[in-house]
């Protein structure tokens, strides 16, 4: 559990003095919610219909910029050959990595959307039900990006192919997560999208490590 | 505490091209082996190898520590205090923060005598990104020792060091090679142990 814990605040140190997670996740997903609107026009009914679908995408797109440094960091320069050494299984170095990501990047996304929602007209319910999906789904946006991380992890470029790999695989998470914003929208229960999104959500955090961690074991004796 | 590594008839191969067969040896405790050959011979891959990072293509490595032999490479990993190619460092943490994080993911407290040992204590609060490449490489030797791993692999331990630094590898080679610690370390140089070599 030391390691574990060790592990996950030095990944969110390396996050908040570097940079590149929370804060580019952050300015990516508010600029494009400021866009949109602009682009699309003060029809106001039209922005609040887009408000999930939209605000989602955007989140996913935005957990993405950061995915990429998942495990390469540590596999460049060399410190995942230490942390592969130590008493901690891959498995959970994977786990905290996912946890660590979320912190820093799918939380804040979360705690932003409210007040952006406001660029959207979204009613009050239905902004609790955007930010209660995202806080519930992107921990799967961080779980299955893992995957994608760890595959392309001895590849040149590989921020380039990691979206084409998880994108498809997101799919649910942004149906289930715009839907239940419509749901809401439209005066009906949003329970079951949640529930949903929250069983894809969990079922990702449970097998995830296990992919990731048999991908970096790989990467790391080619 | 470890009393021997041994492999028996050890076989790598990288892609098609087979870099070392029939690979035999045994390193007791307290001694060292400096593992020599040209570039692309296999030195770093026979490391990574024992390391279990690299799956053999044939032989085995067996550890044998209190009277009983494993051949487990998951076992064998947690024996292993390892000093890559590359150093393993942020440039973001500061240098004591880098040793504190490996103490503390090796299950150790940290010791802070541990940057004095390796000269680095005046620059404990610098961050990484300052420090020199043989300064990087003491960090990592520093971390090495905060390891507390009986069994060292060291790949090239005397490169980017000055003339002191080297000196001290040595010295921190023979005492751990003092206290029954076993060593195997790719190398261009003598390590000055009086150990045996394996030349690929």
């Amino acid at each position: 559990m030391r390691a574990f814990t060790t592990l996950l605040l030095r990944d969110i140190k390396l996050a908040a003095r570097s940079g590149g997670g929370a804060a580019l996740a952050l300015s990516f997903f508010a600029l494009v919610a400021t866009l949109v609107p602009l682009g699309v026009g003060p029809d106001l009914r039209l922005l609040a219909r887009m408000a999930g679908g939209v605000l989602w995408v955007a989140a996913v797109l935005a957990a993405l910029l950061s995915l990429d440094r998942l495990f390469q960091g540590d596999f460049e320069d060399g410190s995942l050959d230490l942390i592969a050494l130590s008493p901690l299984p891959l498995e959970l170095t994977a786990l905290a990595k996912i946890a660590a990501h979320w912190l820093s990047t799918g939380l804040p996304l979360a705690l932003l959307s409210p007040l952006l929602a406001l660029l959207f007209n979204l009613a009050p319910p239905a902004t609790l039900i955007l930010f209660v999906s995202l806080l519930i789904g992107t921990p799967a946006v961080s779980a299955v990006g893992a995957i994608g991380a760890s595959l392309t992890l001895s590849l040149k470029r590989g921020g380039l192919i990691l979206p084409l790999i998880i994108l498809p695989l997101l799919a649910p998470v942004v149906i289930f997560g715009a839907g239940a914003v419509a749901l809401s929208l439209d005066g009906l229960g949003a329970g079951n999208a949640l529930g949903l999104l929250a069983a894809f959500a969990f079922a990702a955090m449970l097998l995830s490590p296990f992919a990731a961690a048999a991908s970096v074991r790989l990467n790391l004796g080619g | 505490m470890i009393s021997s590594l041994t492999a028996e008839n050890l076989a790598c191969a990288r892609g098609d091209k087979r870099l070392f067969d029939g690979l035999n040896f045994r390193v007791m405790a307290g001694q060292a082996l400096a593992v020599e050959g040209a570039n692309g011979a296999g030195k770093t891959s026979l490391l990574r190898v024992i390391a279990g990072f690299l799956a053999p293509v044939a032989g085995r490595l067996i550890v044998k520590a209190e009277g009983r032999e494993n051949d487990d490479a998951e076992e064998r990993g947690k024996v292993i205090g390892w000093l890559g190619h590359q150093d393993g460092l942020k440039p973001q943490l500061s240098v004591r923060e880098q040793l504190d994080f490996f103490s503390n993911l090796y299950g150790h407290t940290a010791d802070s005598t541990v940057l004095e040992q390796v000269g680095l204590a005046r620059q404990a609060d610098l961050p990484c990104r300052y420090l020199s490449a043989g300064q990087k490489r003491r960090l990592g030797l520093a971390r090495l020792l905060a390891s507390k791993r009986p069994l060292w692999l060291l790949d090239e331990p005397f490169a980017a060091l000055d003339a002191s630094g080297q000196q001290l590898v040595g010295q921190l080679m023979a005492r751990h090679c003092g206290a029954g610690g076993l060593i195997i370390a790719a190398t261009h140089e003598p390590l000055g142990l009086g150990n045996e070599s394996l030349k690929l």
